[in-house]
């Protein structure tokens, strides 16, 4: 979508993966690899974002992601505002009067998650210029940071990503992350993308995105090089859409012998929080497989690279923190 | 303005087949002569239609008007005047107002606004049920008598099978024609067409079934009697297969399709805008050409506009959230005309859809032009380019999906019972 880039092409919100291009997607990779060093350190922050102002708008409540933007924003010197918004609060003129309200406080960027797809890119089209908007996620459709890091990750463990088959296991229909790991690896030019469900957890022409598609677990994992579990929210057995959840861990739980069919080398990840027992089992979760701590930790990075690239003030040595 | 004399314009009939350049003479409402040159009329004011078409004004067969209860948004008399303005001179309103109409007094309430607005005519629908809530019959004899040609569901399909079939037993003692919305509302929870389009934004779909189930069901019972159906705004190739194959068991069916059908998809909507989130939902290009093709084939014999103005605050916000419609009254004609360019239809066929053909299904005057026959007239112009922007619609409804068109005809002279109630001067 075009409204997430400037004229020359760099990013002035980050609204989703799809239709960037490879060297848009390394770059951001490289930024927040360059980034991982400074949260090594014991003095973690750089004055990068100094003076600035994020807002953290959470029209859906994430203590997790909506932390690890916090903490992203913080690392950068910004000074940060969170607001939880009440759901009720999702009428138009409501949420174009808080937008401004916001503005009218010198906000410089907006980190936002909405119940409804498309929130984001909303926002985005109605900010003032210089005012950034970053998707934490929007419905179904989107959760690019949790996908960059996610590619982030598989690099930090693979290399490269056009050897790869990367298999997404769980709730495809409803999941953004999905969305967004699907348009981020095919953009880095991952071998082979496989999502892996029952039917009625795979959306319409689910092919289309660019995947190879599955509903059997064993010959979905046969040889893939990185799984990606999904977590299944609980309402999806009330909706007709699962039998329930002991069946489901049955045929779509990931588990040590399952995961034998995939190549010996693969990893385990998950956006989290997991829910163990169901989408996979405790002994894989905390096993050696298992990147699932790396991935909360280069969230961090990643963020904190986004948030530099669309305010455009990259670091030539971000390195160096103060 | 009793005696009103147009000159020398293309005199287009799609009823009688009329196709010349002629003049047309009118006195208290009605065609007194047509066709040829008329030198022994003495009007009171004259209309050049030199290089213009005369035709049998515009009848849309549903046009939401949201008067009673959403004046907000617009008005029997803003719409009707904005009907007029774009060559319509019938507006056909579904019963799903607030309150709903279906009682007399709501009918009446409906009427009295339409003659006091003055522009086009507004023919109210009565509801099927009460309260269009699926579960007691309306007393269609009543609303029958207030004015109501035709009795219809208000896009809220009747669950309950046999209340369906009783409602469509009654409605057809009164010689009513029920209009059915064909959907099943479990499968329509969506708001984009189920495919690859809502896979990529994330949107909820509605797949096609939703429209054949609904239409399946509603076949089933209308079939087993005798009542006049009409299936309203259809939009998958499914459904208007389904249709087909009906129609050859029963002559009693007829369909309609809105016109934004027939020339959008739901990749139309591939940014969120919410000017395309519309119900039933745009769909793909395959749907798009089978149901130019059932238009073509008189399988679908009517075109409305399914008219829906919304405020800004109703079409402003996330795509889901905000409510499905289109503003559609400005556009009608000239759309229309546009299938004729794209060779869908002819021209006495594409101005049959929004003439004749919602007139004999709902037993209307209008919709022809006959010596004897009422004045319901536009005079078009059709070569009169111009954008369809914010600025130039006439609706208070902006919500267009067709922002930014060229069109390339326009009315210039409406007259409904031989009253102008649009003229150059008013553009």
């Amino acid at each position: 979508m075009s409204v997430q880039l400037n004229e020359h092409g760099e990013l002035r919100h980050f609204l989703t993966t799809e239709g960037l291009d490879p060297q848009l997607l390394t770059r951001i990779l490289d930024t927040a690899e360059s980034f991982a060093g400074v949260i090594g350190k014991s003095i973690k922050t750089v004055p990068l974002l100094r003076g600035r102002t994020v807002v953290n708008l959470f029209f859906e409540s994430s203590t997790r992601t909506r932390t690890t933007f916090e903490l992203a924003a913080k690392r950068l010197s910004a000074d940060v505002l969170n607001v939880a918004v009440d759901t009720t609060a999702t009428k138009g003129e409501s949420l174009l009067d808080m937008l401004r309200n916001l503005q009218a406080m010198q906000a410089d960027m907006f980190v936002i998650r909405h119940d409804q797809s498309g929130a984001a890119e909303y926002f985005a089209r109605h900010v003032d210029p210089g005012v950034a908007v970053l998707n934490a996620g929007d419905g179904w459709h989107a959760h690019p940071t949790q996908a960059m890091l996610d590619a982030y990750t598989i690099r930090q463990q693979k290399g490269a990503f056009e050897p790869l088959r990367v298999a997404i296991v769980g709730d495809i229909r409803h999941s953004r992350v999905a969305r967004s790991q699907i348009h981020a690896l095919n953009g880095l030019g991952v071998g082979e993308i496989r999502v892996i469900a029952p039917n009625t957890l795979l959306p319409a022409d689910v092919d289309t995105l660019g995947v190879q598609v599955y509903n059997d677990l064993g010959a979905g994992l046969r040889d893939v090089d990185v799984v990606i579990a999904l977590r299944l929210q609980r309402e999806r057995m009330q909706g007709a859409l699962l039998p329930g959840e002991s069946e489901y861990f049955r045929h779509y739980g990931l588990t040590e012998s399952r995961l034998r069919a995939a190549h010996p080398e693969a990893i385990v990840m998950h956006p989290g929080p997991i829910n163990r027992g169901v989408e996979i089992d405790s002994e894989l979760a905390d096993g050696p497989r298992s990147v699932i701590l790396d991935q909360v930790t280069n969230g961090i990075a990643i963020r904190m690279a986004i948030m530099t690239m669309v305010l455009g003030v990259q670091p030539e040595t971000p390195r160096e923190a103060t | 303005m009793s005696r009103i004399l147009i000159r020398n314009g293309r005199l287009l009939d799609p009823e009688s087949g009329l196709d010349e350049v002629g003049d047309i003479a009118i006195a208290d409402g009605r065609i007194v002569q047509l066709g040829g040159r008329i030198d022994d009329f003495t009007p009171e004011k004259s209309v050049d239609a030199t290089g213009r078409w005369v035709i049998p004004g515009l009848i849309d067969l549903s046009a939401r008007l949201r008067e009673p209860g959403a004046t907000r948004k617009a008005d029997i008399a803003s719409e009707s005047h904005a009907a007029a303005a774009a060559g319509i001179t019938t507006l056909v309103m579904p019963p799903d107002t607030h309150p709903v109409m279906d009682s007399p007094s709501v009918v009446e309430q409906v009427t009295h606004r339409a003659d006091h607005a003055a522009g086009a005519r507004v023919v109210p629908l009565g509801a099927l049920t009460v309260g269009l809530a699926g579960e007691q019959l309306s007393g269609m004899a009543g609303l029958a008598a207030a004015g109501c040609p035709a009795v219809a569901d208000g896009g809220r399909p009747i669950q309950d099978s046999l209340v369906l079939q009783r409602a469509l037993d009654y409605a057809c003692t009164f010689s009513l024609p029920a209009l059915l919305t064909p959907v099943d509302p479990c499968l329509a929870t969506g708001c984009l067409n189920e495919g690859p389009t809502a896979t990529r934004l994330g949107l909820p779909g509605i797949p096609a079934a939703a429209e054949t189930a609904g239409l399946g069901r509603q076949l089933a019972v209308a079939s087993a009697g005798r009542a006049r159906v009409h299936f309203g705004r259809l939009s998958s190739a499914e459904g208007a297969r389904l249709l087909t194959s009906e129609l050859g068991e029963n002559r009693h069916l007829t369909a309609d399709a809105a016109i934004h059908q027939l020339f959008l998809t739901d990749q139309d909507a591939m940014e969120y805008d919410s000017r395309f989130h519309l119900d039933p939902p745009l769909r793909d290009i395959v749907d798009r050409q089978a149901l130019r093709q059932a238009v073509a084939d008189r399988v679908i014999r009517i075109i409305c506009s399914d008219h829906q103005p919304h405020d800004q605050d109703a079409k402003d916000g996330p795509f889901a959230s905000t409510s499905p419609g289109a503003s559609g009254i400005d556009t009608l004609l000239p759309l229309v005309l546009r299938l004729v360019e794209d060779e869908v239809l002819s021209l006495p066929r594409a101005l049959a859809t929004v003439t004749v053909e919602p007139a004999r299904l709902l037993g209307l005057e209008g919709g022809r032009m006959a010596v004897g026959g009422a004045a319901d007239l536009a005079v078009i112009d059709p070569v009169s380019p111009w954008f369809c922007t914010r600025e130039t619609l006439r609706s208070r409804g902006h919500n267009s999906p067709f922002l930014g068109w060229e069109f390339s005809a326009r009315a210039t002279h409406t007259l409904v019972a031989g009253r102008l109630v649009h003229r150059p001067d008013e553009a």
